[in-house]
């Protein structure tokens, strides 16, 4: 296989050398079908997405707003599993062997399929890392050594409440990136503070060496640019997945309208640097 | 006079070896902290808190003083006498938690939550509730506390609980009605989570059940575990010697936890607890992990669940709100596995039929909960012999359901 090394770590090394802040959108796998998942991928690389994550969808996500627990509905009324979803990215990587895929999720359907299973069917399916939503690092031994074993990364989430000690015992774990949570709250809900974003993204950044993601709460292309101005990573979940909703019936026209969207982040996203 | 705190661990109480769970909430593979990384800094405040508190003689004091003149504890233990010759077997004792404020064994921790709460600084309360039970419970302990109150509850559950809806805005609180998923109970615990994770600084979440994330598991089954305790005191008392078998419903696992924890160390009491068949185990349409279920991960440990080949959370069905939910406390999890407790299931038409029993042949109106266990009392006692005691706890009465039943019946109340 002429699969790198390692996707992620790759693609952060990039966008440093070019001096730009990465942009991942979140898009549910399955959402509003199957069908739409691989072809809408290929758009979001196409309009400038750096990484993708992909929302494994669960009967009883926790850590979500009203969007996502929708988009999860629509996807698990089409069927949409684990297993399923796997396919959707092997059926991605026979296009794009280059761009980092991260699944997003909680901890049952995973469970369910066995931890090592999942890594090695994972890792041969061609997933670079993994956002488990309900693991937190007290309970992710086994986890941890099953994805390791498969060189899988396994992102963190660090939260407005993580204090300076939970920082380092994360950051001694977490490999790919790690995720700021910017606001207390489940996806798609408040508006981000900034100036306390950029204050706890300094506290991380002086503990943990891995590039650091910010996302909840980031609504627009001018969040967005505000954003990438402190952070390696901006990650778009709500604001697209609404959009998906808002043409779940004419899923032709999916691919065109998030691409615009997410072309425009983009776009805010290198103007912040400039 | 018995059973309080201090009377009920004399000498003669269970003291034993065990000690579950550990310092980060496992029993064995089960429980644990299966949370967002938001909601770990509270939980290690409320674990701590709750540590402290629980060698604190104040709070004692105050909890003992709440139980006694709010509560209306300790609870009677009945001797069901018609009953149990009708039966022909084992002497059945209810504990009476029925007759405790509000209706059922849930105030207990309400109480010792809201307590807990207030210590620590919260000015907000959230619930989830299913049938109404413990959100009426929750409504009732913030509104003496002059607490703020949300308690979440399904759609569906709003519903087909009206009366319960009413009482809890009568008590001030403000019932959100919780169209997501199934809306039910699982789903109104989903959105109480949501609550919890975005209003962390003020809020404190008292969950009803053995379920939920360390600290909770524990923390509840201690606030139930008064329940064990007086039967200790009272059976010794009554008969002179512990009983041979308890019997409670499990839906979650409260009311059965807090009557078996402190008997746990005592080999000779057999430990029953019964789960909701619904239409029958066969028909897949049933509320009963334990009997039914396989080991997940679900609102914050690990656990026996419903759930499908995907891992995705099953609907449940049953005749009783309270029991219907897809998992069950992680610590009766590790007790089914140990073999400590047994577990076994009756169905809708089994309990309906040990609640028209024991309504006419003892005049007491239980809770459709309670009649779980009873269904499957009127199954053991005949099997034991008339010197043997069963103790069954009866953990709630049955005026909420009389909607329920008189539809069953064909009657519009």
């Amino acid at each position: 296989m002429s699969r790198p090394v390692n996707r992620i770590a790759a693609r952060f090394t990039a966008c440093r050398e070019q001096g730009r802040t990465a942009l991942i959108p979140f898009i549910t796998a399955g959402d509003p079908t199957p069908d739409v998942t691989v072809p809408l991928m290929h758009q979001l690389v196409a309009s400038g997405a750096d990484l993708i994550e992909l929302g494994v969808p669960f009967s009883d996500p926790i850590a979500d707003g009203p969007v996502i627990q929708r988009a999860t509905e629509r996807a698990l009324a089409q069927g949409m599993s684990l297993r399923g979803l796997l396919e959707l990215v092997r059926a991605f990587r026979i296009k794009d062997d280059r761009t980092p895929v991260v699944l997003m999720g909680y901890l049952n359907p995973i469970e369910v399929l066995g931890y090592t299973e999942f890594a090695t069917a994972a890792a041969e399916a061609g997933v670079d890392g993994l956002l488990i939503v309900d693991v937190p690092p007290e309970e992710g031994h086994e986890l941890v050594a099953a994805l390791q074993a498969q060189h899988l990364d396994l992102v963190y989430l660090l939260a407005p409440t993580s204090d300076a000690g939970r920082i380092e015992r994360i950051g001694a774990i977490a490999s790919g990136f790690v995720y700021y949570v910017s606001v207390k709250g489940v996806t798609g809900s408040a508006n981000l503070d900034l100036p306390a974003v950029t204050e706890r993204l300094s506290l991380i950044r002086s503990v943990i060496d891995l590039p650091v993601g910010v996302g909840f709460g980031i609504k627009d292309a001018e969040t967005a640019r505000q954003v990438a101005g402190i952070a390696d990573a901006v990650i778009v979940g709500s604001a697209i997945v609404s959009r998906i909703e808002a043409l779940a019936d004419r899923p032709a026209e999916i691919p065109t309208v998030v691409g615009d969207f997410v072309a425009s982040l983009r776009q805010a996203i290198d103007g912040a640097g400039a | 006079m018995a059973t309080s705190r201090a009377e009920a661990q004399d000498p003669q109480a269970s003291t034993g070896g065990y000690a579950l769970p550990d310092a980060q909430g496992h029993f064995g593979i089960y429980g644990g902290i299966y949370v967002p990384e938001t909601l770990m800094h509270p939980l290690e405040e409320l674990r701590d808190a709750y540590a402290r508190y629980l060698r604190d003689p104040d709070f004692i004091a105050e909890l003992d003083a709440d139980l006694r003149d709010y509560v209306g504890r300790p609870s009677a233990l009945y001797l069901a006498e018609r009953w149990t010759r009708q039966l022909g077997g084992a002497q059945i004792f209810l504990k009476r938690e029925d007759l405790n404020h509000t209706g059922a064994h849930k105030v207990n921790n309400t109480v010792g939550q809201a307590l807990l709460a207030r210590r620590m600084g919260k000015t907000r309360i959230i619930a989830e509730t299913g049938a109404g039970q413990h959100g009426v419970a929750t409504a009732t302990v913030a509104a003496r506390l002059g607490l703020e109150c949300i308690v979440y509850m399904g759609e569906v559950d709003v519903a087909r609980q009206e009366a319960n809806v009413y009482r809890m805005r009568l008590l001030g609180a403000e019932v959100v009605a919780v169209k997501s998923g199934s809306r039910t109970l699982k789903d109104a615990m989903n959105e109480a989570m949501r609550d919890w994770v975005t209003n962390v600084d003020n809020t404190f979440y008292i969950i009803g059940t053995v379920a939920g994330p360390h600290p909770y598991p524990a923390m509840v089954r201690d606030f139930q575990a008064v329940i064990g305790r007086e039967v200790r005191v009272q059976m010794l008392e009554r008969t002179g010697r512990l009983p041979d078998a308890l019997v409670a419903c499990v839906g979650g696992g409260s009311n059965a936890i807090g009557l078996f924890y402190p008997f746990i160390d005592d080999a000779g009491v057999e430990l029953h607890g019964v789960e909701a068949g619904g239409d029958g185990l066969a028909t897949g349409r049933h509320a009963a992990p334990l009997c039914a279920g396989t080991p997940g991960v679900l609102h914050g440990n690990r656990t026996y669940l419903m759930e499908d080949d995907n891992g995705q959370i099953c609907e449940t069905h049953s005749i009783s709100a309270g029991l219907d939910y897809p998992g069950v406390g992680p610590e009766h999890a590790w007790l089914k596995d140990s073999g400590r407790a047994c577990y076994a299931s009756v169905t809708d038409e089994q309990a309906l039929a040990a609640f028209h029993e024991l309504t006419r042949v003892e005049g007491i109106i239980p809770a459709l909960e309670s009649s779980h266990a009873l269904a499957y009392t009127a199954q053991l006692a005949p099997r034991m012999s008339r010197d043997q005691n069963i103790v069954v706890n009866l953990s709630g009465r049955g005026d909420k359901d009389m909607h329920t039943v008189a539809q069953l019946d064909g009657i519009s109340l």
